[in-house]
């Protein structure tokens, strides 16, 4: 039944990974709670297991007769567990436009509660999707690198300082590897929605041999030493959780936009434990939305905008259109037009 | 008397019936008629949205160095997801070859020029597809490019789901206020039958004018056939009223003559027995010419009060009139008569008839007194009202006859050897009914009590 909602292309995938042990690749894997308790709640996730690790346990805690299986993977590597037929009750993701486009194919279940009511609209697809976070796609600076500068505040702030300033930051700009990056690649095609400024910043990154790299961290720590002067669209909450490497770097988060990625959880059509899947729905949006900070949640808390089209925060919406840059034919020719830009 | 009439269904029902009956089917309808509008209204807009994508993509469909190239434009797919939360899938095709999207969509028939849509089970669900198709050129060849954009329908039969819901409260409301209103008019049109049978039951037994009042066209009718009926009555009721009459005048003159001749025998005969016998025949002479003459009275005091005059009448000066006159027959017995008056009272009335009323109630109490005995008349007001009351000491009426004595012929059981006609107390009773009174009978004592009340002047 499931082959008619895929995609003939992931269907071919789909079939050459069922036999495997494991279709997919994990990053890790954590046990929290009882290993006797009655109900084993399966979740893929693709947030880290120290980031996640005190929620988890205060969830547990909670609901002593649940214990839950975390599994840590990457965007994609989560998409291909559910498609895979793996049985986990719930998926956390960063990557939107996957979440949906499980979502819209069918491969989640729809589930309200008081709780999900905390939830703004634009953080409720269909009553399947739920954002659990609101984390802001930020420049990070290495303010060495940045002395006697003013610091950029819009993007045609940027622009110009690159184009005054080429030598100092010829091969110290850090992005996202946007071909291997799901996040990178969201984070770009709507910059791309957002602006026209993003393509001209393309061309001037390409011009001063911009360096590609595949995760946050590795783009902050190669900030925090000095070796890059600056990282565009880079996770502002990784940022900020790295304490350690405080002392050399700064979050500039832009005036002209900012986008704001939502991290969704989705029970899955085949879940095992509907049930507890949607108390630990519960648990997630009362300490994203609920009144009162948890000490467990690890991502910072936004007020809700109210007027999101004049606010300078600007989330990434859920919905149909997210699916556009997951076509096949558009992402090919996306690509290569920033390849074009980026000079790579 | 009044036999109460047959019934069969009710005019008020089978009106409220039908009506409400009508309302509930026009607002069956009015509901049907409000969600299928709904429904097209829904279906055309999810249309008209889905045939927009649809040719947002195909217009960026391009041949670019010999390849069909496909700009999927974001609003295309976005802008489903701002009228509802539906699952959206979508597929382009060219020459029927998938160049990409959902492969497995169902097959969208002909399109045509204008485009098609189709309603199909898919994704486990049931989805609505609009498709439309171009022509492009590549290297000379041409090249049907078809493109097609489908949603599920979850949104559309959530507002029509909303709008039965909505459609249906406003029907029911339509229907409970229709009802109302049904009911309302029911009563309201029924009213002027419901007066005129309240106007008729409220009448006197004696009332027999025509209605007068204005009745509403459609029972026009019933009226005139009432009135006509009316006077039919009234005239045959006064064509016996006069025929009694007659026959009571042209009785009594021979009666008086007979009795005149049975004295004059009675004083020539002398045999005990003989003698006996023609005191009885005076006796019943006399019984004979009372009851025409009361039948006179009561012809007389029918016709008076079907034409009553009124004028001021002090009832203390008529009952002291009466009495001297109808003292020497109450002499002979030795009965005493008196009067008490106190207050003033006068009625509006017609003095011939009260004062017939009161000799009536009068001749009664003198009949049937012992020799020896009172006869006391007391007259004054009570609560606004005026009356004369009668007393006497000769055993009262019968108990458990009280109510029917004023009947016409009834006669109390102790009437025995009294000579009476039994209409003395109905012609009173006449005439205090014509003039808006009425007569109590009881007993006090050991007599009977007779009061003639008259309405407040």
């Amino acid at each position: 039944m499931r082959h008619a909602v895929v995609p003939g292309l992931v269907i071919a995938f789909w079939t050459l990974f069922a036999s495997a042990l494991h279709a997919y690749e994990i990053e890790g894997e954590l046990r929290v709670g009882d290993a006797a308790a009655d109900t084993h709640l399966r979740i893929i996730s693709t947030t880290d297991i120290d980031l996640f690790e005190p929620l988890l346990a205060a969830f547990v805690a909670a609901n002593p007769e649940i214990a839950i299986d975390y599994v840590v993977a990457s965007s994609a590597e989560v998409m291909k567990a559910v498609q895979s037929g793996d049985r986990f009750d719930l998926a956390l993701s960063s990557a939107m436009d996957l979440q949906t486009k499980l979502s819209n194919d069918g491969y989640t279940q729809p589930y309200s509660s008081a709780a999900t009511d905390l939830v703004p609209d634009w953080g409720n697809w269909r009553d399947h999707l739920f954002a659990f976070s609101q984390e802001t796609v930020t420049l990070v600076i290495s303010p060495a690198a940045f002395e006697g500068l003013e610091i950029p505040q819009t993007r045609q702030d940027l622009i110009r300082l690159l184009r005054d300033h080429e030598d100092r930051f010829r091969g110290r700009i850090g992005t996202y590897d946007i071909s291997q990056s799901g996040a990178g690649y969201l984070f770009a095609t709507q910059d791309a929605r957002a602006s026209e400024s993003y393509w001209r910043l393309s061309e001037v990154m390409g011009n001063l041999g911009t360096r590609f790299f595949c995760c946050t961290s590795e783009m902050i720590e190669k900030v925090a030493t000095g070796e890059i002067a600056m990282a565009y669209n880079v996770l502002g909450s990784y940022a900020a959780a790295r304490t350690d490497l405080a002392y050399g770097i700064r979050i500039v988060e832009l005036q002209d936009y900012t986008i704001m990625m939502l991290r969704t959880a989705a029970i899955l059509r085949d879940a095992p434990n509907p049930e507890a899947a949607g108390l630990f729905i519960d648990h997630l949006i009362r300490a994203a939305w609920g009144a009162g900070e948890r000490d467990y949640y690890p991502f910072p808390r936004f007020p809700a905008p109210e007027g999101a089209v004049s606010a300078t925060r600007r989330p990434i919406r859920l919905g149909p259109g997210l699916l556009v840059y997951l076509d096949g034919l558009k992402r090919r020719a996306f690509l290569s037009e920033w390849r074009d830009a980026m000079r790579w | 008397m009044s036999r109460a009439a047959q019934v069969s269904g009710s005019i008020r029902r089978r009106l409220i019936g039908q009506l409400v009956l009508g309302s509930a089917v026009l607002a069956a309808v009015l509901v049907l008629l409000v969600i299928n509008l709904a429904r097209n209204v829904a279906q055309d807009t999810q249309d008209s949205i889905l045939m927009a994508s649809v040719t947002s993509i195909l217009d960026t469909m391009t041949v670019r160095d010999g390849e069909i190239s496909v700009d999927l434009p974001y609003a295309a797919l976005s802008m489903l997801g701002n009228v509802s939360e539906d699952r959206v899938f979508y597929r382009i095709l060219a020459d029927g070859q998938l160049l990409t999207g959902y492969d497995d969509l169902p097959d969208p028939g002909a399109p045509g020029r204008e485009g098609g849509y189709v309603t199909a089970p898919y994704a486990e669900t049931e989805i609505r597809m609009a498709t439309a198709e171009r022509r492009l050129s590549v290297g000379g060849t041409p090249i049907m490019v078809t493109v097609s954009v489908a949603q599920t329908r979850q949104g559309l039969m959530q507002t029509l789901a909303q709008v039965s819901r909505v459609g249906g409260a406003v029907g029911v409301g339509f229907f409970v206020l229709a009802a109302l209103l049904a009911v309302l008019t029911t009563q309201s049109g029924l009213r002027p039958l419901r007066d005129l049978a309240g106007a008729v039951s409220r009448r006197g037994p004696k009332d027999l004018r025509p209605v007068k009042g204005p009745v509403p066209q459609e029972m026009a009718p019933l009226v005139t056939s009432l009135n006509s009926f009316i006077d039919r009555l009234r005239y045959s009721l006064s064509r016996s009223e006069d025929f009694i009459a007659e026959a009571a005048h042209r009785v009594r003159t021979p009666l008086f003559t007979v009795r005149t001749q049975a004295e004059i025998a009675l004083r020539r005969v002398e045999r005990p027995e003989n003698r006996a016998a023609i005191k009885e025949m005076i006796r019943a002479l006399d019984e004979s010419s009372r009851a025409a003459g009361q039948l006179l009275d009561h012809a007389m005091v029918t016709f008076r009060t079907d034409h009553l005059e009124k004028e001021k009448v002090r009832l203390d000066e008529l009952a002291e009139e009466l009495v001297d006159r109808l003292r020497p027959v109450a002499d002979l017995r030795d009965i005493g008569l008196s009067t008490q008056s106190a207050g003033n009272p006068v009625v509006q009335g017609d003095a011939v008839l009260i004062e017939n009323a009161l000799r009536n109630v009068l001749d009664n109490a003198i009949k049937y007194s012992a020799t020896d005995s009172d006869v006391a008349m007391r007259i004054g007001q009570q609560g606004g009202q005026s009356f004369i009351e009668v007393r006497d000491h000769a055993g009262g009426f019968p108990e458990g006859a009280l109510h029917r004595m004023t009947e016409r012929f009834a006669r109390g059981d102790n009437a025995g050897g009294t000579v009476g006609s039994g209409l003395g107390l109905t012609i009173a009773r006449e005439v205090l009914e014509a003039h808006g009174g009425r007569l109590t009978l009881e007993n006090k004592g050991d007599g009977a009590c007779v009061t003639l009340w008259f309405p407040a002047s």
